[in-house]
């Protein structure tokens, strides 16, 4: 028999103010083509001589993970796993220590940069920080890395090999990459008002960052705010596919859309891409209620970590904000929310979460 | 559970050669692939020492049909790799059973990220590098070349873990009954980026790196892709496969010491071991051959050697690190050397620790030094990495 798998805290620093686990009750309006997190007071919970050697990444994540732990109320040493995603790591020092090798032709380097740069940091500093000598993995596939170290947790849990772990999804959004992204027509040309996204008519994205921590357990705890029911991923799936692919994907558990109260999807304005979501939302979900988030967390590689934060939210909590509401439909109870979310195309997931 | 996981195809290049059979060659003729540097311009190139895969990006991409420059050398190698993995395999048609694709890298495209750093404005013929900084575009790519869709496809990136990790994920994804079978390894090439990453960190060595010798100056950099094909006893018996061997035990641990040394007594690399032995339902006296990380840099091999030490109670098996052929792989070096072990076990041949020629003085551990016949029913393979991260590897003749 395999063991369920609950969710039980979240930790969250985005572009909303969510560190403080208020749950979107002042929507932080921005009018731009890339959006940073809202910090929390970061000497809070990291020394300053410590933090000024951070990576903005490892602070957002020391912030969210902690309060993930703390929420989920386990000690340091119950904690059995560290499994992180993050699309590209600490990139800010990746990109120092490429622009100081070629300024200073290969010579007055420092080490902790590259140190800084290796994409598991994140994962090996929390390891450190709370002695955890457990699994420690760091998957780092574009939109889908989050998903793969949720995955990840998910067979642990499931097969005994793990009770309690910390897992997260961190990116940062540093100039190099916000520039080059730009010559790719990735990011924005013209601004866009946070409401108005979907309506850009433009291509490209809003890019953004945020690092969002859960603790995952065998064990119903009081905090708990869902139960994760399944999750699959595909590396690529044309438009057609998707509604196919999401059907067997709820069969398998027994459920079909229309049994869905809640479907999240990962719209974020690209008109070059949105259409992915439009095959669900337009056709075998148009009658379930739907939601989005990316209006509100930006675009970054593991930004699927703030739709899943949302979804874990809305069924603690039991209501869905106005401000992700995505068509007039509307739960009469929120038991069963599948999150789809893709990028450019590529790295589609979808994952099922049930109220605990 | 207490399902096998069968190889049943691998694929390599490296500096010791292009496929599986030139890197066994040049194994049992103690052919090393350690060189100066000759195809990355960097003014270390008198200082370092290096195991460079001999073709050049032009040869690489004319053998792949690709486009010149379209790709980084880390998807150009991880390709060929792949591709003599699956054909090794007898595989035609990858999306006929859920086939998924587990990579393992660290640089990703950094080797063109690194090159046209400050170009990307003024040269849009180079700006499809871009996109390659993304460690998981380059195991798209490779997914994409092999034919892969709707498949699961993952990147791992845990330093020079990762390939290990790779194959660890691959085996529990299977075990757990989610693929049927899976393409699990890694891929690096060299870049400016890690040789000065690793410069600074003073730990490469300027000759010939010296794998647990007490004389040991360092590591020796490498590049190298290599992959398995890993797949469930119900693939095997349905196409009637030949089994390579089988991955029997796997374990991962964290150090939780230092983000880049090993501790002095290795406890995250001991956790590792004796995970992997009881996956694997085996006692230490099970274990043939160690193919040991044996990075030659001071701190591995000494917290190595204390680590094997202390799981195997004194009574260390017959144990060597193929370092000194390839150098360190860095991500790649987990798939490299899970390569090797099955080809140790399909030979009964312990492969050489090259360049050993006086004992660490803090033990008395000497690894074999001359290839060496044996009857080899297991080996277990170890990789580490920064970021405390431990992998040990359990390989077996029998599921």
């Amino acid at each position: 028999m395999k063991q369920s798998v609950y969710i039980n805290s979240v930790g969250s620093v985005s572009a909303q103010k969510t560190f403080d686990n208020s749950f979107l009750d002042d929507v932080v309006l921005h009018n731009d083509t890339v959006i940073n997190v809202i910090a929390p007071n970061y000497k809070e919970y990291i020394p300053p001589a410590a933090a000024r050697r951070m990576a903005k990444g490892i602070k957002m994540s020391t912030v969210s993970a902690k309060n993930a732990m703390q929420e989920a109320e386990v000690a340091e040493d119950e904690i059995d796993a560290i499994i992180v995603g993050t699309g590209l790591g600490c990139i800010g020092d990746s990109e120092k220590f490429v622009s100081d090798i070629i300024d200073n032709n290969e010579q007055f380097l420092t080490p902790t940069r590259f140190i800084q740069s290796s994409h598991n940091t994140v994962a090996g500093q929390i390891a450190l920080g709370i002695g955890c000598k457990g699994h420690n993995f760091t998957y780092v596939h574009s939109a889908i890395s989050f998903e793969s170290a949720v995955l990840d947790a998910k067979m642990q849990i499931e097969e005994n090999e793990a009770k309690t772990i910390l897992v997260g999804g961190v990116d940062e959004l540093v100039d190099h990459h916000i520039s080059t992204h730009r010559l790719i027509g990735h990011i924005k040309k013209e601004a866009v008002e946070t409401m108005s996204i979907l309506k850009s008519g433009t291509s490209g994205a809003v890019f953004s960052e945020g690092a969002h921590f859960f603790v995952l357990s065998n064990e119903k705890k009081s905090s708990c705010y869902s139960e994760l029911v399944a999750l699959k991923t595909f590396n690529v799936l044309s438009e057609s596919q998707v509604s196919d692919e999401t059907s067997n994907f709820l069969m398998e558990q027994g459920l079909t859309e229309e049994s869905v109260d809640l479907i999240i999807m990962g719209n974020n304005g690209d008109n070059d891409f949105d259409s992915y979501y439009d095959s669900l939302s337009k056709g075998a979900f148009k009658n379930v209620a739907q939601a989005y988030f990316k209006h509100l967390s930006g675009e970054f590689d593991t930004a699927s970590g703030f739709g899943f934060w949302l979804a874990n939210m809305i069924l603690k909590q039991g209501k869905v904000p106005a401000s992700v509401q995505l068509n007039e439909k509307r739960a009469e109870s929120v038991q069963t929310i599948l999150i789809y979310n893709q990028y450019r195309g590529e790295n589609h997931s979808l994952t099922l979460l049930k109220k605990c | 559970m207490g399902k096998g996981v069968a190889i049943t195809g691998m694929g390599i290049i490296s500096a010791i050669g292009n496929n599986v059979a030139e890197n066994y060659l040049s194994l049992t003729t103690n052919k090393i692939g350690i060189s100066e540097i000759s195809q990355i311009d960097t003014i270390h190139k008198n200082d370092i020492m290096v195991g460079e895969i001999d073709d050049t990006n032009p040869i690489l991409e004319k053998k792949l049909g690709i486009q010149e420059n379209e790709w980084s050398r880390t998807v150009l190698i991880g390709t060929i790799a792949a591709q003599e993995a699956l054909a090794n395999s007898g595989i035609s048609d990858v999306n006929e059973a859920r086939t998924g694709f587990i990579s393992g890298t660290t640089v990703g495209g950094m080797d063109k990220s690194e090159q046209y750093f400050y170009e990307y404005g003024d040269r849009p013929e180079v700006r499809q590098h871009i996109t390659g900084l993304h460690a998981g575009d380059s195991t798209n790519k490779i997914a994409k070349h092999l034919g892969l869709e709707k498949s699961f496809v993952t990147t791992i990136s845990t330093a020079c873990s990762s390939a290990a990790n790779a194959i660890m994920l691959g085996a529990r994804m299977i075990k757990s009954g989610q693929l049927d079978r899976v393409i699990v390894g890694g891929t690096d090439s060299l870049s400016k980026f890690t040789i000065n990453g690793f410069k600074t960190l003073m730990i490469l060595s300027d000759t010939y790196s010296t794998p647990f010798d007490d004389n040991r100056k360092g590591l020796n950099l490498g590049e190298a892709a290599a992959y398995l094909v890993l797949e469930s006893d119900s693939m095997v018996e349905k196409n009637n496969k030949k089994v390579l061997g089988y991955v029997k035990g796997y374990g991962n641990a964290n150090d939780a010491f230092h983000q880049t040394a090993s501790s002095e007594n290795g406890d995250g690399a001991v956790l590792a071991m004796k995970k992997a032995l009881q996956v694997a339902g085996m006692k230490p006296e099970d274990i043939d051959y160690v193919n040991a990380h044996g990075t030659a840099t001071p701190n591995n091999d000494l917290s190595e050697g204390r680590a094997l030490i202390r799981v195997f109670d004194n009574k260390v098996p017959e144990f060597s690190s193929t370092k000194a052929f390839t150098g360190h792989t860095l991500a790649a070096a987990g798939g490299v050397e899970a390569v090797y072990s099955v080809l140790a076990l399909q030979n009964n041949l312990i492969f050489p620790n090259l360049n050993f020629k006086t004992s660490m003085k803090e033990f008395d551990l000497n690894p074999i030094t001359v290839a060496k016949k044996k009857e080899l029913r297991t080996v277990l393979s170890n990789s580490f990495g920064f970021g405390g991260n431990c992998s040990t590897l359990i390989f077996s003749k029998e599921a």
